[in-house]
């Protein structure tokens, strides 16, 4: 089913990003997020194409794809597109929708604002990423 | 089902491709929510009478937003020839009217006073119940329109009234006004009230957004900004962003008990009357219950680049509903789907596709020569009527084919090109960023890998410069064209 107004806030409370968040700053972020379903096998954001969007798995479950080839599963509180759109860059993959895919996004140009808006939502993005490089260089130690 | 410009103009363009069908509609005539809406008389969509491209032509619909497209001369720009001069917004009588000439003039046969009570599957196709019987159909098209009115779940919200219910703006004289919402129907009423209330107050979480600020359709738009600029001198206008908490009746009107989202505390206001402009969703009936997914708030239905529903195979939308299906929404900005100058357009592409997919009727597509194409391509980008409603999302789409050689695939959506497999070819579209700059963009299919390739601006929005055409070259040349 859709979500509601409320449907989509107890859905955001659930979520690790907006642990720190209390009720009014919520649902103000539900009213700030744009809500989309996606198609099994569209494509979220696209390998080398600008202009993508940050993008925040409400559920479901998405694939990572570099060249044509799967490189891991996103699912539920996992988001995306952050880097892409921090740094103006075009996205080094694609994410494409594998099952039952709901997501609220925050267009590019959008999310600088918002992530200023909201510090301890951009300090848990922050720990996230910091995780991503840990793993990506845990070859090191 | 429908008859609004959506379903108009799907139904001649399936008549056109040769495909049965039929239409019906629950009003008594064609129009759609035009008979009804916008509350303040005129549209928000322009219809030059003079421009720069000679009315009638395809290139001219770039500047008149609001006629349906017709082949024929008689079809063509049917609106500006029934505007008196006053504004190029047209009325909405006028609009109405634009809707029942192409309606007549096309011959366009709709069942009027039907309404749609229910839908079942039945084998490969469905059966629609309505007030005058059922109707079996391999394929239904809903081009229902967002004619619903919503409301948020805000306790007390039942008692207010909504947009559509907005009484003459007479009444409001002298009164304090809490209108919930900052969108455009907030300031259409805003700026319609500004000689009659009192006070003026829009509150809703969201800041406001204007569209020329964001420098797309985003926002409230440039007619309606007179509010924001009464607010911005301390005129009386109010703007708070703020979470609605409860609405409550009083002796006196209404108590409108709010929290600041920008962490500034409550405010409550007390006020004569309150209005909930806060939008409309499509009256999916029993959709829903048979598996259609919606997206957000107002339930727009998720659709697919060829606008058929995400969750019910085989069901497909038209009109302002397409929105459902938002293309690349390439930094943040939609298409125009929403608007008739957007949909008119989708409904072509999809009176196409159901044409080729249910009915096996798939005309031959005009072939190219090699040297028609660099020309070809740099006249779409900048004079295309489809490519300029509808940035970043439709696209002019030239296949290069082994065995047909360089074909013309016409009018697509982006989207579908970027995300299919297919023959080598190129689509070219208009974009926009958030800067402002218009500028053309090529995609280039090869091996099924796309690559994108922005081109420069102009400041006279000429994209057939010299440096265009060496940087197109340059960008074809893995196709061999």
């Amino acid at each position: 089913m859709a979500s509601t107004p409320a449907d989509l806030i107890d859905t955001l409370s659930g979520i690790s990003l907006f642990a720190d968040v209390g009720a009014a700053e919520l649902n103000s972020i539900a009213h700030y997020v744009d809500e989309r379903r996606f198609a099994d096998g569209e494509r979220i954001i696209r390998q080398g194409i600008t202009g993508s969007a940050f993008s925040l798995i409400l559920e479901g479950e998405a694939s990572i794809r570099l060249d044509g080839k799967d490189y891991g599963t996103l699912g539920r509180g996992d988001f995306f597109g952050e880097v892409s759109v921090l740094l103006g860059v075009p996205p080094v993959a694609d994410i494409v929708a594998a099952r039952n895919l709901r997501c609220a996004i925050i267009a590019g140009p959008a999310l600088e604002a918002f992530m200023l808006a909201h510090p301890t939502v951009m300090f848990r993005m922050l720990k996230a990423e910091a995780r991503k490089l840990q793993r990506a260089t845990s070859w090191r130690t | 089902m429908g008859s609004g410009p959506g379903g108009l103009q799907l139904s001649y363009s399936l008549a056109r491709s040769g495909v049965p069908h039929a239409v019906i509609s629950a009003d008594p005539s064609a129009g759609g929510m035009f008979r009804r809406w916008p509350f303040f008389q005129r549209l928000l969509s322009w219809t030059k009478p003079f421009a720069p491209e000679e009315r009638g032509s395809r290139y001219y619909e770039r500047y008149d937003w609001n006629s349906l497209l017709g082949d024929e001369d008689r079809l063509r720009a049917i609106q500006p020839g029934l505007m008196d001069g006053t504004s190029y917004f047209p009325a909405r009588a006028e609009m109405e009217e634009n809707l029942a000439t192409f309606a007549r003039e096309a011959g366009l046969q709709v069942r009027y006073g039907c309404r749609w009570t229910g839908t079942r599957r039945d084998g490969q196709g469905f059966i629609l119940e309505t007030t005058d019987g059922e109707y079996r159909c391999r394929v239904p098209v809903f081009a229902f329109g967002m004619a619903e009115p919503w409301k948020p779940s805000i306790p007390g919200i039942e008692a207010v009234p909504h947009y559509a219910d907005t009484r003459a703006p007479e009444t409001y004289a002298g009164k304090r006004i809490f209108i919930i919402g900052k969108e455009v129907s907030a300031f259409e009423l805003a700026n319609g009230f500004l000689p009659w209330a009192k006070q003026i107050v829009l509150g809703s979480p969201r800041p406001v957004a204007l569209s020329v600020v964001t420098k797309s359709l985003v926002g409230v738009r440039a007619r309606y900004v007179q509010p924001y600029e009464d607010h911005i001198l301390g005129g009386g206008v109010m703007l708070v962003n703020a979470t609605i908490e409860e609405v409550t009746r009083t002796a006196e009107g209404y108590r409108v008990r709010t929290t600041r989202s920008d962490g500034g505390g409550p405010l409550v206001f007390e006020v004569d009357d309150v209005i909930a402009t806060t939008g409309f969703t499509p009256p999916l009936g029993d959709l829903r219950t048979l598996g259609a997914q919606t997206s957000g708030r107002t339930h727009i239905p998720a659709l697919t680049p060829l606008f058929e529903s995400i969750g019910l195979p085989d069901a497909y939308m038209a009109g302002t509903v397409t929105q459902g299906a938002p293309g690349l929404k390439k930094h943040g900005m939609p298409g125009s789907s929403g608007a008739v100058h957007g949909h008119r357009y989708n409904a072509r592409i999809l009176a196409r596709h159901l044409a080729q997919k249910y009915f096996g009727i798939d005309p031959a597509r005009p072939q190219l020569k090699q040297d028609e194409v660099l020309p070809y391509l740099l006249a779409e980008v900048t004079r295309a009527p489809e490519l300029w409603h509808q940035k970043s999302y439709l696209s002019r789409t030239i296949l290069v084919d082994a065995a047909r050689g360089i074909i013309d695939d016409g009018i697509l959506p982006l989207q579908l090109f970027v995300d299919s497999d297919g023959p080598d070819g190129v689509a070219v579209a208009v974009e926009a960023n958030p800067a402002g700059d218009i500028y053309p963009a090529v995609y280039v299919r090869k091996d099924n890998a796309v690559t994108e390739h922005l081109l420069p601006t102009d400041p006279l929005l000429d994209f057939s410069t010299a440096e265009h055409r060496k940087q197109l070259a340059d960008a074809l040349k893995p196709l061999g064209l």
